[in-house]
């Protein structure tokens, strides 16, 4: 349901689109009523590799994808995500009060971007950093975010696991604005095939207060694949029967490069970490 | 230091331990007859309350309230948490389905009414997933969040919590009144004893309503279908390491 205001923006795009520019394009696009923001974490000079399967899932849909990319060194990260298919624009919030993908902060700049852009869709990775920032962002949108989606049916209609992935459910969004997290290993990902990089833009600034502040991190740095994003996984089960049989699961993984998983069972009884179920 | 109140948030769910079925309908998963217990997390979101109390004593942890959104059977869920150790109990009675964004609008309001300085949820309930509860409130009521927490340490009025992310830990801090989020490691929820589950039917349970509270519950999902996963193929005991590696390369594909 569209309120005045909007209408009257859209009737207003409307005259605009005759532009044959890619801005006026951009503007024509918008008409159509389509168009997602999706939300690059950076990670210092680099980003979340999980955007690029969230890049995938938003381009599913009709409309321009812009890219949202926040940090004390957005303007670098921005340069190489301009390169990716698909991104039609890049939002450019260089400032530190979003590194770390402060919730706070972060949600506020995508509220005000999701206004200023008029998105139908947001997406982010359900990653630790999507999980975290995302629910906050819908609550501020009176959205009812669809979390950890593996398919799209449409824009209103999406796939995801419930149960701990016991069941699969197909559900349908009536809210205007769809606020959405993406499971990274069902969306491959987007490529830098070398096309023309889209063009950036400055994000207005936001005024969030920092209402929490990270102080460090104790990133475990492991050559094994993280569990999610691996492309083969050496998964084990009770029949391991001790923390000393898992050993076996480590060494077969690191010899060719998976990620290992573990059953429900297996991480009850003890034998790994919970975090490789 | 000053003193705290502490609202921790409860669901009932289907136990852990159980087999979900899909119906035959294919709308939902069989709860009829099905074991329902505390939502894993939440256990350990009532456990850390107490164990705050136990560790900067009572005259700081001044209240630990539970509270609960469903239908009436929300309430064995509630009597649990008070017979661990919560002192009072809250139950938002409704038989309506409740999406987490009407969830955290609920939660609001009681916030607002019963102002807590802190209050703990549990990171995601294991039904639907959705791990979003405790940052919906905490965006509605522009509180700080740390969420995923695995350790959690007050000192006055500011929280430092140590946070699982991908790849590791890391530690924020964020003054109170803040909401966190729990995940299932290093504490272990205690049972409740027989003297202690006696002593919670004494305890204060209050039940108020949607309408009480002035939300008005609505769902902006409609659950089309529900399917039951891809069957996975049956496993084989395989002869050798050949037997394996052969396997692997040839069949499956992956090395």
């Amino acid at each position: 349901m569209l309120n005045h205001a909007a209408r009257t923006l859209l009737a207003r795009r409307a005259v605009q689109a005759v532009q044959p520019t890619a801005l006026g394009r951009f503007y024509a696009a918008q008409r159509s009523g389509l168009s997602s923001l999706v939300y690059v974490e950076t990670k210092g000079s680099g980003f979340d590799e999980g955007a690029l399967n969230a890049i995938t899932a938003a381009r599913a849909l009709s409309g321009p994808v812009t890219a949202v990319v926040a940090g004390s060194e957005a303007a670098a990260v921005a340069k190489a995500v301009a390169k990716i298919d698909g991104i039609d624009k890049v939002v450019v919030a260089q400032d530190a009060a979003y590194d770390h993908a402060l919730p706070e902060t972060t949600a506020a700049l995508l509220k005000a971007l999701q206004e200023k852009e008029g998105a139908t869709h947001v997406f982010a990775p359900h990653s630790a950093a999507g999980k975290n920032v995302m629910p906050r962002l819908a609550a501020l949108l009176d959205s009812q975010q669809i979390s950890d989606i593996v398919g799209i049916e449409g824009e209103d209609t999406f796939v995801r696991p419930v149960y701990a992935g016991n069941a699969i459910a197909t559900v349908k969004s009536s809210d205007p604005i769809k606020v959405v997290t993406v499971r990274t290993a069902a969306f491959p990902a987007a490529a830098a095939s070398g096309a023309a990089a889209a063009p950036e833009e400055a994000a207005p600034a936001v005024k969030a207060e920092s209402l929490s502040k990270w102080l460090k991190e104790d990133v475990v740095k492991s050559e094994r694949p993280d569990l999610a994003a691996a492309k083969r996984v050496v998964s084990g089960g009770r029949a391991v029967k001790s923390a000393e049989g898992f050993k076996i699961i480590y060494e077969l993984a690191d010899k060719i490069g998976a990620g290992v998983g573990a059953s429900r069972a297996a991480v009850d009884a003890g034998y790994c970490d919970n975090s490789l179920q | 230091m000053s003193s705290l109140r502490i609202l921790v948030g409860v669901k009932r769910v289907i136990d852990s331990a159980v087999k979900v079925r899909v119906n035959s309908a294919q709308t939902g998963v069989e709860t009829a007859n099905v074991k329902h217990s505390m939502n894993p997390f939440d256990e350990i979101a009532v456990e850390e309350a107490l164990r705050l109390r136990e560790k900067h004593g009572a005259d700081t942890v001044k209240e630990i309230v539970v509270l609960s959104c469903g239908p009436a059977k929300a309430q064995e869920t509630l009597r649990t948490a008070l017979a661990m150790g919560a002192d009072r109990s809250i139950h938002v009675k409704t038989d309506d389905a409740l999406e987490p964004l009407s969830v955290a609008k609920l939660l609001t309001k009681v916030v607002g009414a019963d102002k807590p300085d802190h209050v703990l949820l549990g990171k995601h309930a294991i039904v639907d997933d959705a791990h979003q509860t405790g940052q919906m409130l905490a965006g509605l009521l522009n509180w700080p969040q740390a969420t995923f927490a695995s350790k959690v340490d007050v000192n006055g009025r500011t929280l430092e919590v140590v946070r699982e992310v991908d790849g590791g830990l890391e530690t924020v801090s964020a003054a109170l009144p803040a909401i966190v989020t729990t995940v299932m490691r290093l504490i272990e929820p205690r049972y409740a004893s027989l003297p202690n589950i006696m002593k919670a039917k004494k305890k204060p349970l209050t039940t108020v309503t949607p309408a009480d509270l002035g939300v008005e519950i609505r769902s902006r999902l409609q659950t089309l279908k529900v399917v039951e996963p891809p069957k996975r193929q049956g496993g084989k005991v395989l002869a050798s390491v050949d037997e394996l590696l052969d396997k692997l390369r040839n069949e499956a594909k992956v090395l």
